[in-house]
Formats: structure tokens, sequence, C-alpha cells
């Protein structure tokens, strides 16, 4: 019996613990993101990539005081890669003049069939602000391995061509190039715009702030 | 052979997953050669349970399957049926607790391990931890809060989550059991009544029966982080978590039947013992 009485003594105590740890979090959380946040999940931004639209090898940290949205594709996909980079695309018109700050990085993960020159027109055709990466495997499984993305080949047909699998997430990094958010291919494109504007008003100086 | 290494090494190399299994394979050898010099036989059976559980673990967290536990969900599924199921009751079945005993020098098992066994911090964690109903909810919980899609998500991206989560299954399995299958003699020291024994297996089985039906049945994706960071090879998200959800359903609730049955057998096994025991000190009064 005496086991019992302790027993409901340390649950009762967990309990009133656990309760007061969730109101404190309550009062000190912020209002939550549209789009999946993952603040503190995932390291901070690093890589080696050739840029395809400037032809030179660029690192994470030439970005670093921009905002960045990260996704693994191949220009030969047939509907997602195009489906997303075209609602990133309407995302960023809303921002303004703001967007000139955003960059999205199209990391290509077939890299055997994406040349430069590849990349470089299929990234030009959606915008200036879109840049086409590439690498080769160990760089390229160097970066998708610490983000926990994955990608494979199928056997090619008759014609030599094959489908890749993929990831459909977007990566947002903020402007120290911490991964902040993840957009899922259900987020609207309305969600995408008010996390991008909420995450470009972090980081600024005052002083700017307030002629904006 | 650049294969075969790929698919033996580790995705993401763990010193503490190699020490902890080399240094309990060296207790355990150690312990079956004092116990052969004090001529006790540790068996050959009971060496295999514990050296293949102890395989199986080191198999599900440094080699290729942690990678597509990482990218699928019902290979994700096979290994924590493995951390927390399967390898944990190959080698609670060794009831290794003696023959590891035996492994640990004299002078530290008396100088370190005993007083810090008998100090009451550990004594009450782990009383608290085996106690007949944390332990239950604490095993099953375990298995529902990982599940939970939100966290189930954040697991799958960060890497201490994922680490925290795997550890915590592996060891709560251990400690589960143990405490059902501990072998000894109830005269000899504290352990669970084997009728408690048997109803904690059994409810543990309907409440992994109905989680598990639960996601087998479910006709939208629960678990999307998988689509989201993409899978090891191209399959359907809903077949991919039918054989999930079935891995998690039906062989986890066997494994509670095969507990059931041994504990069944360790109480016919008791009751025989004590009852020689009884008729032996009658005949001596």
């Amino acid at each position: 019996m005496g086991d019992f009485r302790n027993l409901f003594r340390i649950t009762c105590r967990a309990g009133l613990l656990s309760i007061g740890i969730l109101l404190l979090s309550a009062c000190h959380s912020e209002p939550p993101w549209a789009t999946k946040n993952i603040t503190g999940l995932m390291p901070t931004l690093e890589f080696t990539l050739t840029e395809a639209n400037r032809n030179k090898i660029v690192h994470a940290q030439d970005y670093r005081g921009e905002i960045l949205l990260m996704y693994f594709g191949y220009t030969h996909c047939p509907d997602v890669c195009p489906l997303t980079l075209s609602r990133l695309k309407s995302a960023l018109a809303k921002l303004g003049d703001a967007a000139q700050q955003v960059r999205v990085l199209f990391v290509s993960v077939d890299p055997g069939r994406d040349s430069i020159e590849d990349l470089k027109r299929y990234t030009e055709y959606f915008g200036p602000e879109v840049l086409g990466l590439r690498g080769d495997q160990t760089a390229l499984r160097e970066l998708t391995k610490k983000y926990r993305v994955t990608y494979g080949y199928n056997k090619p047909n008759a014609n030599g061509d094959y489908d890749v699998s993929h990831s459909s997430a977007v990566y947002v990094f903020d402007r120290k190039g911490e991964a902040r958010l993840l957009i899922r291919p259900t987020d609207a494109v309305a969600s995408i715009s008010i996390d991008l504007k909420r995450l470009l008003t972090e980081g600024i100086p005052v002083a700017s702030q307030s002629k904006q | 052979m650049s294969s075969l290494l790929t698919y033996l090494s580790p995705w993401e190399f763990s010193p503490t997953v190699l020490i902890a299994c080399i240094v309990s394979s060296w207790l355990f050898i150690r312990g079956m050669r004092q116990r052969r010099r004090d001529g006790l036989r540790t068996g050959f059976w009971r060496s295999l349970s514990f050296f293949l559980g102890l395989i199986l673990i080191y198999a599900v967290m440094q080699t290729y399957v942690d990678y597509l536990s990482q990218h699928m969900f019902w290979v994700h599924r096979l290994q924590h049926l493995i951390l927390h199921h399967l390898a944990p009751f190959f080698i609670a079945l060794a009831y290794p607790h003696a023959v590891l005993g035996s492994g640990i020098p004299l002078r530290w098992r008396q100088k370190v391990l005993l007083p810090l066994w008998n100090s009451w911090p550990i004594r009450t964690g782990y009383g608290f931890l085996q106690n007949p109903i944390v332990a239950p909810t604490l095993f099953v919980g375990l298995i529902y809060f990982w599940l939970l899609p939100g966290l189930h998500f954040d697991a799958m991206l960060s890497t201490t989550l994922y680490k925290i989560m795997n550890w915590s299954m592996l060891l709560d399995g251990l400690l589960f059991w143990w405490l059902m299958l501990d072998n000894r003699m109830p005269n000899e020291s504290v352990t669970l009544r084997h009728s408690i024994r048997i109803f904690i297996l059994f409810a543990a089985m309907i409440a992994q029966i109905l989680i598990g039906a639960h996601i087998t049945l479910s006709k939208t994706v629960l678990y999307d982080v998988y689509s989201v960071c993409g899978r090891a090879w191209p399959i359907s998200p809903l077949t991919d978590q039918e054989i999930g959800g079935l891995t998690t359903w039906i062989p986890a609730a066997m494994m509670s039947v095969l507990g059931i049955l041994l504990v069944i057998r360790l109480w016919m096994k008791h009751s025989t013992a004590q009852y020689i025991l009884d008729t032996e000190q009658g005949k001596e009064k």
C-alpha cells in the first residue's frame, strides 16, 4: 500500500511540474508560423558548390545576409520541381521590393544529366532570384545528409530517361544561415509569403527598418 | 565489395553504440571464463541469445538499416521493433546479470558498482521505473509518444532528437523485458509476481494492437516527413504506412504472447522449485 501512496505522490509532483513548464513556455512562445517551424532542429547552412548562373564556385557564407530558399530537384523533373518553383515565384511576387533580399537555391540532385548550361537556362526561366547549384555526388550527399533528405535514381528506360526520387520540401534559412522553416507541398502560397515577410523583418538594423 | 562496405558501415557513426557493444561483449566473455573457472556453465543458447541481441542492436543502429530507417516509415518501424522488443527480449532471455557481474573485476564490483547500486538515487530511480504501473505505461507510452505526428516529424529532422528517440526505445526495452523475464526465484530477489507480469504483457499487447491498427487502417498519410525528405526508393506513401502499421501491430503483439508463454513456464518452474524446497524443509523439521 505504501508503494502506491508513494507512486501517487510522485505522479502528482511530476504532473504539477509539467503543467508549470507548459504554462511558462506558453507565456514565452511567439506566435506560430504559417509553414513548419524547424528553428533549432538543423545545423547552420554550409556548402561549396558551383553556381550555374555565374559558373563560379560558391560557399554558403557568400549568401549570408539574404533569406535563402533551398530546394533539391532536377531539370528533367516533370511536375514537382516546376510546380514548386512557380509557387515560390508567386509567393515572392507578393513581397514587393523586399523580394530582392530573397534567393531561391535550386540544388540539382541529378548532376549526371544537369550540365551547368542546362541549369542556367532552367533557373533563369523562373527569374533572376532563382540560382542553380551543381556539385559532385560527394558534395551532394554531404549536403543532403545534413538536412536529412535523400534522393535516388530509377532504372533508365529505352531512351535513357530515368526518374529521380527527391525531397519535396523547401528549406528556408534566415540571414545568419540558420534553418528556420520548412515549406511543404501542402503549404499555400499566402502562408509562404506571410512567413517570408516576417523573416525579412528579422535581423535588420532598427534605423534601416524605420526607413522602409 | 564496395557496395557490401556501404551496407555494413554506419550511416552516422556513433562512438557510444560501438563502445557500449564492445564493453558489454567483453564483460560477457570475461564473465563466461570466470564462471568456467568456478565450475559454472553458461550454456551455448544463453550466450547465443545475448550476442544475437547485441548484434541486432548494432545492425539496426550502425549499418545501412539506419539510413533506410530515416527515409522509409516501415523500416523505421522495423528498427523500433528490434530496438524496443526483439533485441532486448533476446538479451533478457540470456539472464545476463550473473554473467556480466562475474565479468566485472571483483574490486570494481565491491568498491564502485555495489555502493553505486545501493545508493538511494539509483535505488529510487530504478524502483520508480520498474514499478508495475510505471513500467508498462512507459513501455507503451514511448511508442505512442514518438509516433505523435508532429513530434515524429521533428525527430526525423533533428539528429539530436533522433538519437534520443532510439536510445530511449532501446533502454526502455531492456528495462521492460528484464522486468518481465527475470528468472530469479521470488525468495532470491524482489521480483514482480508472475500473475502481474502476465496482466502487464496482455495490457501492453492490447495497446500496441490499437496503435498498429490505427496506422494500418488509416486512409490518410499520417507521417508526411518521409515524403517531404524523400523516400529511399519510390514506393506509395500509403503502402509504406500500411506495412509500417502492420509491423507495429502483428509482430509487436506476438512478442507479448511469447512473453506470456515464457512467464507461465517460469511460473511453473518456480512453483515446482518452491514445492521441493518446502518439502525438504518439512523433512528437516
